[in-house]
């Protein structure tokens, strides 16, 4: 049984989608707790949802992630525990420094509201163990800086290491992200940033339940 | 005491809202426009009078929340 905590700051709007995928595909509903909170429960996958912490001031995910709760998440990451940030939360984890590299305007500079392919990058993740090494799935994104950006030197380790998870597919890339990365994994490989929404692709009246994957990897 | 934060994206990182003010100054007849970059200034109102204290002091809050130094660059002047 995998338990979990999602966490909501200010602007989380896809808190609910992610409780309603961790509870229908893990068969538990997860804690949710308040970003002021300083303390979390004992769980196995801690989740930074999507949407726009703080209305994006300053940088997108830069204030969430001085949250009061991000020492506690910290914490976790350390002792080795999942946390998975999708979206706002992939930016909220490269902001707290758990993830390499940062998230800027989309390179178009439009919100990009819509279906891409993603080609799983690295199957021998805590994450991705439920997919075959470059499969290609279906998943939404809805960002407006998703365009990742990392040095060459932190590029060249990720990419070395493994890290990468995800890439977009098939010139599918929506933001000028380098490499095409939509995902990485800490060096540990118990954190997980990605852009897209696997939350929002999980059942038949989604479209599609390529999403799935990601939740059965951590609950197997 | 009153301060200005300068924050700009580092040298090659991509500046797309940059390059779109270039594009719409170009649009405009400005063709001798060869770069454009966007940067954020913050302006900090202080409790501290000490003038070298309180410039430590920023660059610290630069460090852990106003600029993101893997992709930007910040200064620091202070106004007296």
């Amino acid at each position: 049984m995998l338990r979990s905590a999602v966490i909501v700051f200010p602007g989380s709007n896809r808190d609910r989608d992610m409780v309603a995928a961790l509870t229908k595909i893990t068969g538990t509903a997860p804690a949710v707790v308040w970003h002021q909170d300083t303390d979390l429960p004992d769980v196995d996958l801690v989740v930074l949802p999507g949407g726009f912490s703080y209305g994006d001031y300053l940088r997108s995910g830069a204030i969430a992630a001085r949250s009061p709760v991000m020492t506690a998440v910290r914490e976790k990451a350390a002792q080795g525990v999942k946390v998975l940030g999708v979206c706002n939360g992939f930016q909220i984890l490269t902001e707290a420094g758990l993830l390499p590299g940062a998230l800027m305007r989309n390179a178009g500079l439009k919100f990009v509201c819509r279906e891409v392919k993603l080609k799983v990058a690295n199957a021998g993740t805590a994450f991705t163990g439920a997919y075959m090494q470059g499969q290609i799935l279906r998943c939404p994104v809805a960002h407006h800086d998703g365009n990742y950006f990392a040095d060459a030197e932190t590029l060249a380790r990720i990419e070395g290491e493994g890290q990468v998870a995800f890439r977009y597919a098939e010139g599918t890339n929506p933001n000028g992200s380098l490499n095409d990365i939509a995902g990485i994994v800490n060096a540990a490989g118990n954190v997980l940033g990605m852009m897209p929404h696997p939350e929002n692709l999980i059942e038949a009246l989604h479209g599609g339940t390529d999403g799935r994957g990601i939740f059965e990897s951590l609950a197997a | 005491m009153k301060a200005r934060v300068t924050v700009t994206l580092k040298t090659g990182v991509l500046d797309p809202q940059g390059k779109a003010i270039e594009g719409a100054l170009g649009g405009l007849g400005f063709s001798g426009v060869l770069g454009a970059r966007q940067g954020k200034i913050i302006d900090l109102d202080l409790a501290e009078t000490d003038r070298a204290k309180a410039e430590a002091d920023i660059r610290a809050m630069c460090e852990k929340l106003l600029a993101n130094t893997v992709i930007e660059n910040y200064s620091v002047e202070i106004k007296g």
